[in-house]
């Protein structure tokens, strides 16, 4: 792939820094793993050397003209008048020369914003991504059929096949924004905002709310997964899947029952079972997902009995209420909720 | 009009005393409440910028302290959402804007050679308006009522639905008062600039300066009007249920972010070309000679005047506008790089062919050019509408607007500080901890802001209060928490410098720089009427010309006159009866204020408010007799 050859021999213009500090690679523009990505990625490149060097040419002015006059001081207060004539032909030319730097930066920036722009398949996977304060709502279009399979907080794209993501506000405004796979859009109420994903490498990757939407815009995060075609097939066909009840479990029935008869049902939908509140994320699955609560807490055990536990501890403001439970009950409750694979 | 020779006047020390009198405030607390004297009235303006700039600078230092390392708790989620929105509020509000203004309405008559503006009594009014949006939103801060929605509160999160309370309210109406504030302090730099100079002053020989407190002026009245009616629709929505911004009933939400960047990125530049002003002045004086292209100049402000209204959408780029707009915006954007670069180019070539003097008002400029080309293409890049979507609401920006608006705006302010503070004191601040000040402001800043653009670039979005530790950010915060404290404390030193230099700073003299406009002309401090003559300019220089400089004389000595000459050469035309010291002015901005205030509350505010403001217009605006009896205007050799 061209563009790929092109960010090989470019690395060492942008990496080095955040890498001597230690920064990760899974939320960053300057890593791209998607085709929208790239074509950002050379932009920024592009860029950042015609500023850097219009940066460096007037740095280098600026210190040749303080240096030059030094030794021949004159008399405090005595005004000079020198000829100007020679310094306003250098401005005409550094005019000239601003002006065919603006030229490049308008066409590049043009022709990248085309990139996005332009159709990358024919036939494109629709992903529904709803913003909530402060998580993602994420419904996938049934293969072959009507209906949409929903999760929350995780987003999982095949490889080489460009997925459109539709946009849309359940409450205020948000942003959209997985780096190292596209720039961000907006999410508005009101307005159907899309935005096309073709990843070219698999891996996890991390993605953020980028507008400020409320007490806790900063714990609203999102895992995106890029996988092979046959894992994203397996992936979306247990999502599928709706919850069977436990069986031979004695505790995690009568966690389910809890859900079910208790306040958690009033806001989260176990489908298959009960449980079909709307406010807040579908819990079908939820022990699949790579991390808690948009981001907040890395999946296991004991993050999601802390969760339950204490909600506006972990996340304080969290539309999450604190529900009072006894330990055996909360304990059901994880149980239960961690079979959700 | 004729001029006739100096005859039988009173002697100089005699008329000065007898200007004095005549332009002398009432002694004490009255005299403080009524004056109308345009430096008193600018020195209060500056003093209440630098307080509000230290406590919005502790709220920084706040917010650097909370990021410093992840998930940390110096700050809780509110604490920090309420720290960021008065942080950006009052430096955008409070601080940058009017601290420009102020510094206008202190020099413009000076360099003017007048005595006064056109509307004393309406700056003193901008003046205490100004001071109740202050005391609206920093006492709802002590009440623990502080807007915590940034300094923008884009609906719907600022709708009654997602905020409900006062704190919404209190934000929308602190901008009304600046924004009144700010349109009464413009109108005045207009009229003054324009109908006030001197004879001789022909537009072509106006110092840059003026230019550009001219053309700040005036943008300031074509863009307040779109912040102040954005922030009445969000107002009028939250109290009396209009839906302007409300999509489920025919509003737009994208309403609120044109109307509000429509002012709002005209009001970068109007905060950036003073400072243009500043550096041109600074570096014509420590350069010993006048600026490299001077028209080119003009003209690269009135173009950045003009092009900044046709700029807003960068700041919408990612909510989904149609491309082919985006793509005119992004052009228009990258335009302004060129009267920006021209602007540089004549700077650094003024310096190139003068004979540079490295005293502080000058390091300063050095700062400038160093910060703000770094900030300058920083914004090329974020003009780009493709590359924004990356950019955007990350720490780029951040750190792309700070070298902007600090670069850009404060440090030539501070230069301009040092550059005037002879004038207005008498005394000079030390060089040494000028140095020093100098040295830990410029190298904190930098090393506090430059990390953030590669914060960005690893992914930091703004305006979060913590952040995971897996995502490797903590070095570079913590790099960028140490900058900004050095910073401050350079900060420190400079108020230390400037404070202790009202007493140990050595004597100044009129003109210690040997400047080369009209306010170099006038003692050190001014005397409250400036000038007892009226300066006659015959170049862009007067000072600095081989003839001494010649008076005109006529202006009234007994009573308040201030002398009004033609718009473009200059031309005296009639003597204006200046107004007298009055209480009025402070009494309208409380009616205002309560007025405003109010309607926070109940929407009767609005009907009932307006009665006590027409009855103190109306005392304020009762007729006195306009006419002079005084003999012609003379030229005094």
């Amino acid at each position: 792939m061209r563009r790929m050859v092109s960010r090989a021999v470019w690395p060492a213009v942008l990496l080095p820094l955040p890498l001597l500090c230690g920064c990760s690679s899974t939320q960053s523009p300057l890593f791209p793993a998607g085709q929208q990505a790239a074509n950002l990625y050379d932009l920024l490149l592009l860029m950042s050397m015609v500023c850097g060097t219009i940066y460096v040419l007037v740095l280098g002015f600026l210190v040749l003209s303080l240096v030059r006059k030094r030794r021949a001081s004159v008399a405090p207060n005595t005004v000079v008048a020198p000829p100007d004539k020679g310094l306003r032909h250098v401005l005409v030319v550094w005019s000239g020369f601003i002006i065919a730097a603006l030229s490049v930066l308008v066409l590049g920036s043009f022709l990248a914003d085309r990139g996005l722009a332009r159709m990358q398949d024919a036939e494109v996977l629709d992903v529904r991504v709803n913003g909530h304060q402060w998580w993602w709502r994420i419904a996938y279009r049934e293969p072959g059929g009507t209906s949409w399979i929903e999760t929350a907080n995780e987003l999982h794209l095949p490889i080489d096949r460009t997925t459109r993501i539709q946009l849309v506000s359940g409450d205020v405004i948000h942003s959209f924004w997985v780096p190292n796979l596209a720039g961000k859009t907006d999410v508005v109420p009101g307005r159907n905002n899309s935005l096309d994903l073709t990843p070219r490498k698999t891996g996890w990757f991390r993605g953020q709310c980028a507008e400020y939407c409320g007490l806790q815009h900063a714990h609203m995060a999102l895992d995106v997964k890029v996988d092979t075609a046959g894992e994203f097939a397996a992936w979306i066909a247990r999502q599928k899947e709706t919850a069977h009840p436990p069986t031979g479990d004695a505790v995690a029935s009568r966690g389910l029952a809890l859900i079910e008869t208790g306040t958690c049902g009033l806001c989260h939908t176990i489908r298959g079972t009960a449980a079909q509140g709307r406010a807040g994320p579908d819990l079908t699955h939820i022990a699949s997902r790579h991390s808690l609560a948009a981001g907040s807490l890395p999946m296991s055990r004991g993050a999601l009995q802390g969760w339950i536990a204490q909600p506006q501890a972990v996340k304080p403001g969290t539309l999450m209420p604190f529900i009072p439970l006894e330990p055996a009950d909360l304990n059901a409750i994880a149980h239960y909720l961690e079979q959700r694979q | 009009m004729t001029f006739a020779l100096q005859s039988n006047e009173p002697k100089t020390s005699e008329r000065h005393a007898r200007l004095a009198q005549t332009w002398a405030d009432a002694p004490g607390i009255w005299g403080f409440l009524t004056t109308v004297d345009h430096k008193r009235i600018a020195a209060r303006y500056i003093l209440t910028t630098v307080v509000l700039l230290f406590a919005a600078g502790m709220l920084a230092l706040h917010m650097r302290l909370q990021l410093s390392f992840p998930e940390l708790k110096v700050l809780g989620p509110q604490g920090y959402n309420e720290a960021f929105s008065l942080h950006g509020s009052t430096m955008l509000f409070l601080v940058s804007v009017p601290v420009m203004e102020a510094m206008g309405i202190w020099l413009v008559p000076l360099m003017l050679g007048q005595r006064a503006l056109a509307f004393p009594r309406l700056a003193a009014f901008s003046f205490w308006l100004y001071v109740g949006g202050v005391m609206t939103l920093w006492v709802s801060h002590a009440l623990d009522i502080t807007p915590d929605l940034g300094w923008f509160e884009y609906p719907p999160l600022s709708g009654s639905a997602y905020s409900p309370g006062h704190r919404a309210d209190i934000w929308a109406q602190m901008i009304t008062f600046t924004e009144v504030a700010a349109l009464a302090a413009s109108v005045n730099m207009v009229a003054t600039i324009l109908k006030m100079r001197p004879p001789g002053m022909t537009l072509a020989r106006m110092p840059l300066f003026l230019w550009a407190m001219l053309v700040a002026s005036l943008m300031t009245i074509f863009a307040m009007p779109a912040v102040m009616l954005v922030t009445s629709m969000l107002i009028s929505d939250r109290l009396v249920s209009t839906v302007f911004f409300a999509p489920t009933q025919g509003g737009d939400i994208l309403l609120f972010q044109h109307l509000f960047w429509f002012f709002g990125h005209p009001e970068v530049y109007m905060i950036f070309i003073p400072a243009v002003g500043f550096i041109t002045a600074i570096v014509e004086t420590f350069s010993r000679r006048t600026i490299v292209g001077h028209t080119a100049m003009v003209l690269s402000v009135v173009a950045i005047g003009v092009l900044a209204f046709g700029l807003w959408v960068h700041h919408m780029f990612a909510v989904g506008l149609p491309k082919l707009g985006n793509s005119f915006f992004t052009a228009a954007s990258l335009a302004i790089a060129l009267p920006a670069g021209i602007q540089v180019f004549c700077w650094i070539a003024t310096i190139w062919s003068g004979r540079p003097q490295f005293y502080t008002p000058f390091l300063w400029v050095i700062g400038f050019i160093i910060t703000f080309v770094m900030g300058g293409l920083s914004g090329v890049m974020t003009a780009s509408a493709p590359l924004d979507l990356q950019l955007t609401d990350t720490y780029f920006v951040v750190a792309h607007f700070h070298y902007v608006l600090v670069g850009g705006a404060i440090f030539p302010l501070l230069g301009a500080f040092c550059y005037w503070y002879p004038k207005a004191t008498g005394r000079m601040m030390s060089e040494r901890w000028g140095w020093a000040s100098f040295l830990l402001i410029v190298g904190g800043f930098n090393l506090g802001f430059f990390p953030m653009h590669i914060l960005g670039l690893m992914g930091m979005p703004r305006r979060v209060y913590t952040y995971d530790p897996s995502l490797g950010w903590s070095t570079l915060n913590m790099v960028a928490t140490l900058g900004s404290a050095i910073a401050v404390l350079g900060g420190l030193i400079f108020v230390a410098n400037a404070f202790l230099s009202l007493w140990r700073g050595a004597p100044a003299g009129p003109d210690p720089w040997g400047g080369s406009t009209l306010e170099w002309a006038a003692s050190s401090p001014p005397p409250q009427h400036n000038f007892d003559y009226t300066p006659v300019v015959n170049s862009i220089a007067p000072l600095w010309s081989e003839d001494p400089l010649r008076m005109l004389d006529g202006v009234g000595v007994s009573r308040r006159e201030v002398l009004v000459s033609s718009l473009a050469e200059a031309h005296p035309e009639y003597r204006q009866k200046s107004a007298q010291p009055s209480i009025w002015p402070l009494l309208a901005a409380i009616a205002v204020s309560i007025m405003f205030i109010g309607s926070i509350f109940t929407p009767w505010a609005v009907v009932w408010g307006s009665l006590p403001i027409a009855g103190a217009l109306t005392a304020w605006f009762w007729p006195q007799r306009p006419r002079s009896k005084t003999g012609p205007l003379r030229v005094r050799v």
